[in-house]
């Protein structure tokens, strides 16, 4: 599903946030992604999600090679995807309801199932009944569910997560971690950026973990 | 293979019909999304204009303004057109003697001529007033002090009964048969001048209307950049799930046609009144000149073309705007 061979990444300010790397994650597999503030995992992500474009390297992703990817194909790449952003990137102005709807919208899916996918990807994040509050009424942990919500409503083939739980209590932060498995399980392979050591140990997933840049990653030669 | 089973083949066409109903189902629901989401554009649109009135209003104003001045000067060349096609009644036909009949020579032709049916009125010009009428009338007057001579022949004006075309070719003909007439010539020159001073002016009614076309692509770009730029994140997020620059770029057009479609509404309502306003003072000064001349209005033809074109002109100010800014909004 993803694989990135010898990729690197220097912003155009010369900082240079990743160096040298490769890995494979395969369909179905979940992982996660942790890492120092500013070791790149957020980088990592907006590599893999074509926000960035990879300076050095290879990066397939989901059948298409980024580093030569058309800017009319983009769209219809990120739809197979499902982007939980660390600063939620809702729209302030929109109710919750249309903020979850917009990756529905966006590829022409009908009136009526908008309505039930999208009453459907808020019961699972426990927000059921606030269609129609604005997001700015939310607290910032029902704000993070919120872009959760609409990263799965259109049920991806693949999800990023940067710190999906950041803002959640443990109970809560417990449960999305949960709904992400169960998703997995349903055949959604899932990459989580996260600094909660102790929610990721539980779960015993492979980790990705990146330390100034480069990858250390103790599965990665048994998994190849 | 051949290990397909026999009876598949006896149920292919039913499969091949399913399928093609399935299709025409699917492409039917596409149909139906596709307008869904048109009038949902639409709606939040309409949203949008109501939301910031002021911006919007103006420029919807500055459109109406600019379509109707080129619509107003167009009209007036209409009805000045109409005014004049009644004037070629007012024919006349000048009859250029020859030189050597003498004054009363060309007082009798005169007489002579008034007795035909097909003129009603004949008006004899000795050589002197004719050029006393030249001097005054066309400029050259110095041109003609330089000669010695008088060149100019005398003149007898006459005004046929009918001035259509097919009456007046024969009386031309019948008159440039008589002996004492060298030339008989009918005078509409300053018609022809006249329709020449409104080709002029029709001309720079449209290049007035494509300066103020250009104007209200300005106009329209400008508020769709400003629009554009007040709806960045939300540019930005669409990128993000997957929307396609023509998705993103539909309200924008969405947001121009509209302006466009009021501000030609607004223009047809301004031109109307317009009309309306000089309608009374037109008729009184054409009742003054025995006339009963009326303003024409836009007519439903002329209306329809300002309110397609101006609703074209905001479809297109907000296409180069949008398709320019689209790309430069990237999510980061
Ligand atoms: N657009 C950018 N231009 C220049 N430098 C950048 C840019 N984005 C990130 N960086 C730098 O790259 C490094 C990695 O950033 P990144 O956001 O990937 O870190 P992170 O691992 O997600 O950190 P955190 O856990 O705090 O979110 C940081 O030092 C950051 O300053
Ligand atoms: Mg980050």
């Amino acid at each position: 599903m993803i694989r990135f061979n010898k990729a690197s990444k220097r912003y155009s300010g010369g900082f240079q946030a990743l160096e040298n790397i490769s890995f494979h994650l395969k369909k179905g597999e979940m992982s996660f992604l942790t890492g120092h503030s500013g070791a790149g995992k957020s980088t990592l992500l907006k590599l893999i999600s074509a926000i960035e474009p990879p300076t050095g390297g290879q990066v397939l992703v989901n059948g298409y090679d980024l580093n030569k990817i058309r800017a009319g194909k983009i769209p219809y790449f990120r739809r197979e995807i499902g982007i939980i952003f660390q600063d939620y990137k809702l729209l302030y102005d929109r109710t919750v309801f249309d903020n979850v709807a917009l990756p529905l919208i966006v590829s022409g899916t009908s009136f009526r199932d908008v309505g039930s996918r999208v009453r459907a990807a808020l019961g699972k994040v426990g927000l059921s009944g606030r269609e129609k509050a604005s997001p700015i009424v939310l607290s910032g942990g029902e704000q993070q569910r919120v872009s959760i919500a609409r990263a799965i409503v259109h049920h991806p083939p693949l999800l990023l997560a940067d710190e999906p739980t950041g803002n959640l209590d443990p109970d809560l932060a417990r449960d999305i971690m949960n709904l992400f498995s169960e998703m997995n399980q349903l055949g959604m392979t899932t990459l989580i950026a996260s600094h909660d050591w102790g929610l990721i140990g539980r779960m015993g997933k492979r980790i990705l973990h990146l330390e100034e840049g480069r990858l250390q990653d103790p599965d990665q030669e048994w998994q190849r | 293979m051949n290990s397909e089973p026999r009876h598949n083949y006896r149920h292919k066409p039913e499969h091949v019909v399913s399928h093609m109903e399935v299709n025409k189902t699917r492409v039917e629901g596409r149909v139906k999304i596709y307008f869904q989401r048109h009038l949902q554009v639409l709606m939040s649109c309409l949203g949008q204009l109501y939301r910031a009135p002021i911006s919007n209003l103006l420029t919807v104003l500055v459109i109406a303004i600019s379509l109707s001045l080129p619509a107003l000067l167009l009209v007036a060349l209409d009805n000045a057109r109409s005014l004049i096609v009644g004037w070629d009644d007012n024919a006349e036909i000048s009859l250029f003697l020859d030189p050597s009949l003498t004054h009363s020579d060309g007082e009798r032709v005169k007489e002579q001529l008034l007795g035909w049916r097909e003129l009603s009125s004949a008006r004899y010009l000795s050589a002197q007033q004719s050029l006393l009428d030249f001097k005054a009338y066309s400029g050259f007057g110095e041109v003609l002090e330089l000669l010695d001579e008088n060149p100019l022949p005398a003149v007898i004006v006459l005004t046929p009964r009918d001035s259509t075309p097919d009456a007046v070719a024969p009386l031309l003909e019948r008159l440039q048969q008589l002996p004492e007439v060298d030339l008989a010539q009918l005078d509409l020159e300053w018609l022809g001048k006249i329709y020449a001073m409104m080709n002029v002016a029709e001309r720079a009614a449209w290049v007035l209307g494509v300066l103020l076309a250009i104007a209200v692509l300005l106009i329209v770009g400008n508020t769709v950049r400003v629009s554009i730029q007040q709806r960045r994140t939300e540019i930005e997020v669409c990128k993000l799930v997957g929307g396609t620059n023509s998705f993103i770029r539909r309200p924008f057009l969405y947001m121009g046609i509209i302006q466009g479609a009021v501000g030609g509404m607004l223009a047809i309502i301004l031109v109307s009144s317009a009309l309306f306003l000089l309608n009374g003072p037109v008729v009184q000064l054409s009742t003054l000149y025995q006339s009963n001349f009326e303003l024409l209005g836009m007519g439903f033809l002329f209306s329809l073309l300002l309110l397609l074109s101006s609703m074209m002109l905001g479809w297109l100010g907000s296409l180069f705007t949008v398709s320019y800014y689209i790309r430069e909004i990237e999510p980061s």
